[in-house]
């Protein structure tokens, strides 16, 4: 991984702040997953549908996670994510069973529609009218799950061919496995995946080699010295939250996808997820710190929780939660103790 | 007309009285009460008012601490849903696990269990220096699972004359208890803030942290007690909300309260970011969300559509608060008054950026 | 525009509600100049760097810019850096969790892309010429502050600019950084660079700089070049020499041989980095401690209030040893500290004037016993009659009131708690003369009572009119008593000039620095 040479300790300097979040984060990572190889080797740990399972099954909250991180660099907050998502999910479907002439291209544009809405209006509230941001999301994630119940409070699945030909695509990986009958079976990917990589990679470049992307930087770490430096703060806020809501758009599309069914219910908690995911990928919730390629482990990090605490034989439904909130606990009292080491 | 206006109960006695205008207009039954028997043969009053009075009980014993949590720490408390959840699990557990445990016992757990969250809370926001809101979603995120791993997944019913005395009526007295409990809870506060310095220790701590420190106070403790108060009033929420049905189900309890109890704050018109405050606009408010509710559902909009037009409200309250609406209302109608206008934004050159000043400051 | 001026500034005047900051003061800066601009606390340096760099507009007069025809009409920072006038400031201005070559070359790039390379070897190249001990990949919350205001200066030379602001650039700076300073700033000087030198440290003034600018109180009191202006006149025009008799008000120097003193300290020091001090006073003495702004007299005070982390030292109180970790240990002691910064330490602005008075006394005497609202608003009358507080009522939020109003009320929050020793941290800044004048009077009068006071003051002759003894400072180190008989302006002013004690990291002064 170059990027972590880049401006690491081969050459004698200090490390930034985003390099040391970032290998805690991926040591985490490395030493959960391979430990649970390892003292769960019955489990399917080294089987490597094992972890394209996990990409499958997380690829929109990595989609919406990277929005949420873009958000969090710049500073602010979004927690409507989860909210948007279900109302994406019900406005999708029901524009996919109930209009003619719909498929999956109307739907994403659909999706989009919704996330760049949202964006546009959060944004606004929080860039331009200076309110916190905590507050307008929270008012949003109720808008949309409330909205999402006066379009349709039943759950209701796709029946729509084109969709379901697309959701239902394999991409098909020349690594697998034996089964129990000693047939060699191939590792696969949904679409969803190709889309949450191509998005990881993309934003990757954008925050690190474009303008805007360091302007998200240097507005979270401190907005009067970005002023100073020239930079339109209220823009660059407004923009980012423009982006999270498209994000969202496109990991609502994704998240349909994968479930392939609406309901108000959808997505519940995927607010929670994707900061725990952000912060344990280790953007700080003071801004300016947080790379993109972190949030990506951490939500990996968050999924293999729940795979580890099953194999670990806890199976109250309750696990997943409470581990992921002590995970999440525990980096937050880490970036307090960081940033209060600072200012000391 | 402009006194009336800068008294700080014109905004909730304002939002009650569109509300109940509303309902003048559209619904005359929603006034009506009448007095019937209900199930287990107690006579209890009915009607839409009753219901409004009944239901926000458990929305103003939360809005008194969300008020003091807002107000000393300039944040507020997303963790109090799932923080019922907890305490209903743990009163519900003690209640249905040994036999003949009283239940004042079994509620006075519920509010240690749920004081001991609170300062875990507060222990994040003091000592730790997180934004309320984020140290709160870590319970936000587990309350839930934590309150189903206590009850282990089950959601026992309970039978007890008591629960249900406090949950619904108390032979012979036609007004549901909750009503009760929650005047009681308001008594309490009222009580609190004249006979001790609560209020003007939150109060001097959100406004400055700075100051109140030179003058003596502990400003990290301050703020640390508030979430402990809030700890007992979310035990009392749980204990109401376990006596009602005699059960709880942890994902669904005191769901999506904290929205309704952030917007009883900021319709009681107080700052969102902290310092001053009027407890009496807060329980105000709350009776105006429910009243807000109880109309909403007698128009039969789905209860699951309910946030939507909650979310409305609150984005226009905090939108009309907000620095850059005032200062374009100012504009446009008349000079500043009262206060000192900023140094740097009065100048008498056109276009002075007004953001600039921030950064040389 | 006469040869080799590069910027006028003529007749500038800005004024704030109840303060005149900018009084039609001259200003003009040369190519190839560090000139000082000196002056205590409110005399109006900054403000006239605001008003240049288009923070604030200017309520009347002109800046002209060699090379611009018209008058200069600055609207913003921004503005000002594309005229080529660009201002360092010590805390803000550059983002600590970027790189030190994203902080050069952030907001002015035109390209939405970025090419690292060629950044970071522009960057290389900069620091590289101008002698900057800096890595371009470096985060800029890893390197020193003398490299981060270094970097600003590099950010500023390299986008052109021809008027350099430096904005006490040397204050958190130990002696070789400030070394490093001065040779990148003689360097600039070299290539044409006219520097705006703001500082408080004297010695650094007569070690780089060419000219000398002196306000106060917001009126121009003149421009010197430095081998015309000793230091002692130098502190002189800061601080105001005309001392103006004022009778019955002057302090006498007493014999406090038979007294304990109320407050007596030993080599304290706390960790805003003064040097261990020992200081005494008596009931019915009035101290002072003077210095410039930033010699560390605040940092004294607030340490024997227990404001400041109190790192070492030994005191006592009233004879008794007694450890003050925090506030409410000192005001139980008798103490009582009124902060130099009236809006963010003093006031709790939204409270009401009633609440803001007992507020102090109310701590102390406990939380499960508050004043009743009669008890409150008789306590609170009887100070606003005492000290003529002008309010609409007692509800009215303190922070609405004037300056000098709010500071009345920070008084009577103090003297409510009937304190044995009062510290006054600078209570009569940014206040009316008339309120000005009473105070003095109530400070005279409390002494005369047998109250222990500590008066604090950037104007020298209040000090000498009221104090009987002033502890001098400089460099947060205090370097000499003044009392008694000795107690004169010029005594003073040569103290803080030259003190007693030879100040760490001073150089000797080198008048012909060119």
């Amino acid at each position: 991984m170059s990027f972590i040479g880049k401006d690491g300790r081969a050459r004698g300097e200090p490390m930034s702040d985003t390099t040391f979040l970032l290998i805690i984060t991926v040591v985490i990572f490395l030493a959960m997953y391979v430990s649970a190889a390892i003292l769960f080797s019955g489990k399917g740990f080294a089987k490597p549908q094992m972890f394209f399972n996990l990409l499958n099954e997380n690829a929109a909250l990595i989609i919406i996670s990277c929005g949420l991180s873009i958000v969090m660099i710049a500073g602010g907050i979004d927690i409507s994510v989860g909210g948007m998502t279900a109302l994406i999910s019900v406005a999708c479907v029901v524009h996919l069973n109930d209009m003619e002439g719909s498929g999956f291209l109307t739907s994403l544009l659909l999706a989009l529609g919704i996330g760049l809405a949202f964006g546009l209006l959060q944004g606004y509230l929080v860039a331009y009218l200076d309110i916190q941001p905590f507050i307008v999301t929270l008012a949003g994630m109720f808008f949309a799950r409330g909205q999402a119940a006066m379009i349709e409070t039943q759950t209701r699945t796709v029946a729509n061919e084109s969709f379901s030909a697309l959701a239902q695509a394999r991409i098909r990986l020349p690594i697998g496995s034996m089964n129990n009958n000693g047939v060699f079976v191939q590792a696969y990917m949904e679409l969803g995946v190709i889309i949450a990589l191509v998005t990881v990679a993309a934003l990757f470049v954008t925050l690190r080699w474009t303008t805007f992307g360091r302007s998200l930087y240097a507005v979270g770490g401190n907005k009067q010295s970005a002023l100073m430096l020239g930079i339109n703060v209220k823009r660059t806020k407004f923009l980012s939250h423009v982006l999270c809501g498209l994000l969202t758009g496109l990991g609502g599309f994704v998240f349909l996808l994968h479930v392939r069914s609406g309901a108000v219910t959808h997505a519940a908690g995927y607010e929670m997820d994707a900061i725990a995911a952000s912060i344990i990928g280790g953007t700080m919730l003071t801004g300016g710190v947080g790379n993109i390629f972190g949030t990506f482990i951490g939500v990996l990090t968050k999924g293999a929780i729940g795979n580890i605490v099953r194999a670990m034989g806890l199976v109250g439904s309750w696990w997943p939660g409470i581990t992921l909130a002590a995970m999440l606990c525990f980096f937050l009292i880490l970036q307090s103790v960081i940033t209060s080491r600072k200012r000391a | 007309m402009r006194s009336l206006a800068k008294n700080p109960l014109f905004v909730p006695v304002i939002c009650l009285g569109l509300v109940l205008l509303f309902n003048c207009v559209t619904n005359l039954g929603f006034f009506e009460i009448s007095i019937k028997r209900n199930n287990v043969g107690n006579w209890i009053l009915a009607g839409n008012l009753i219901s409004v009075l009944n239901n926000a009980s458990e929305l103003v014993i939360l809005a008194i601490g969300m008020t003091l949590i807002t107000s000393a720490s300039g944040g507020q408390d997303i963790s109090v849903g799932a923080c019922v959840a907890i305490a209903g699990g743990v009163i519900l557990k003690i209640l249905a696990s040994k036999s003949g445990v009283p239940v004042p016992v079994a509620v006075f757990f519920g509010c240690l269990v749920a004081m001991a969250f609170g300062a875990f809370n507060g222990i994040l926001v003091s000592i730790f220096n997180i934004q309320p809101m984020v140290a709160t979603l870590i319970l936000f995120t587990a309350g839930r699972p934590i309150s189903s791993w206590i009850t282990g997944g089950l959601s026992p019913r309970i039978t007890n004359p008591i629960l249900d005395a406090v949950g619904n009526v108390i032979p012979g007295v036609p007004v549901p208890t909750p009503i009760f409990v929650a005047a009681f809870c308001v008594a309490l506060a009222f009580m609190a803030i004249r006979f001790t310095n609560l209020g003007l220790y939150a109060q001097s701590v959100g406004v400055s942290d700075k100051a109140a420190r030179l003058v003596g106070l502990n400003p990290r403790r301050v703020k640390f007690i508030q979430f402990v108060i809030m700890g007992l009033c979310v035990g009392l929420v749980a204990f109401i909300k376990v006596s009602r049905v005699g059960s709880i189900q942890y994902n669904y309890i005191a769901k999506d309260i904290e929205m309704d109890a952030i917007l009883a704050v900021a319709l009681g018109g107080n700052s969102l970011s902290g310092g001053k405050f009027s407890m009496t606009g807060s329980i105000i408010g709350a009776y105006t969300i429910q009243a807000i509710t109880t109309t909403l559902l007698a128009n039969s909009v789905p209860s699951d559509a309910l946030p939507a037009y909650k979310a409305i409200v609150i984005i226009i309250l905090v939108a009309i608060q907000s620095p850059a609406v005032k200062a374009f209302w100012r504009k446009r109608f008349g000079g500043p008054r009262g206060r000192e206008a900023e140094p740097g934004q009065n100048g008498t050159l056109p276009g002075t950026v007004p953001g600039a000043g921030e950064g040389g400051a | 525009m006469g040869a080799g001026i590069l910027l006028t500034m003529r007749g500038v005047s800005k004024s704030f509600p109840g303060v005149r900051a900018l009084k039609g003061v001259d200003f003009t800066l040369r190519e190839g100049e560090i000139h000082a601009l000196m002056g205590e606390n409110g005399a109006g340096k900054s403000t006239l760097i605001k008003v240049l760099t288009g923070v604030y507009s200017k309520d009347a007069g002109e800046i002209r810019l060699a090379g611009h025809p018209r008058a200069l009409n600055v609207r913003s920072p921004r503005e000002a850096q594309d005229l080529g006038i660009s201002t360092v400031y010590q805390e803000i201005g550059l983002c600590p969790n970027l790189t030190v070559a994203e902080n050069m070359f952030m907001g002015r790039s035109k390209s939405p892309f970025l090419n690292w390379r060629e950044i970071n070897g522009k960057t290389a190249r900069i620091l590289g010429e101008l002698g900057i001990p800096a890595k371009p990949e470096r985060q800029l919350a890893n390197c020193s502050l003398a490299v981060r205001q270094m970097v600003a200066i590099a950010r500023a030379v390299d986008m052109n600019c021809r008027a350099l602001i430096l904005d006490e650039p040397t204050s958190s700076l130990d002696e070789s950084e400030v070394e490093g300073l001065f040779a990148l700033m003689g360097d600039l000087r070299a290539r044409g660079v006219g520097i705006v030198f703001v500082t408080h440290f004297l010695d650094q003034v007569y070690r780089v700089c060419d000219r000398i600018t002196v306000l106060r109180n917001g009126d121009l009191v003149g421009e010197y070049p430095l081998a015309e202006l000793p230091r002692l006149a130098l502190i002189e025009k800061m601080m105001g020499k005309e001392l103006q008799e004022l009778s019955g008000v002057h302090a006498e120097a007493r014999d406090y041989g038979g007294l304990t003193p109320v407050v007596e300290v030993e080599g304290l020091r706390s960790d805003q980095g003064i040097a261990p001090f020992d200081f005494r006073n008596y009931p019915g003495e009035v101290t002072g401690f003077t210095g410039l702004l930033g010699s560390g007299r605040s940092e004294c005070v607030r340490a024997i209030f227990g404001a400041d982390k109190v790192t070492g030292g030994r005191v006592r109180v009233k004879g008794k040893a007694a450890r003050i970790t925090k506030p409410l240990e000192a005001m139980r002691l008798g103490m009582a500290y009124l902060p130099e910064d009236r809006a963010r330490d003093g006031i709790v602005s939204d409270l009401s004037v009633r609440d803001n008075i007992i507020l102090a006394l109310q701590v102390m005497k406990g939380f499960f016993r508050p004043f009743t609202r009669k008890k409150a608003t008789e306590l609170a009358e009887g100070f606003i009659g005492l000290l003529s507080v002008k309010a609409a009522s007692l509800d009215t939020p303190v922070g609405t009131l004037s300056g000098g109003n709010q500071q009345k009320v920070i008084l009577a929050r103090w003297l409510l708690t009937k304190p044995d020793y009062l510290i006054l941290d600078e209570p009569t800044r940014g206040i009316d003369v008339g309120t000005k004048t009473e105070i003095q009077k109530l400070i005279v009068r409390l002494a005369a009572e047998g109250m222990g006071v500590t008066f604090i003051s950037s104007e020298i002759e209040e000090m000498l009119r009221t104090c009987s003894r002033l502890i001098v400072l400089r460099d947060r180190k205090v370097v000499g008593t003044v009392s008694g008989s000795e107690l004169t302006q010029d005594n003073v002013m040569r103290t803080i000039a030259e003190g007693s004690a030879s100040p760490a990291g001073a150089a000797p002064p080198d008048g012909s620095a060119a």
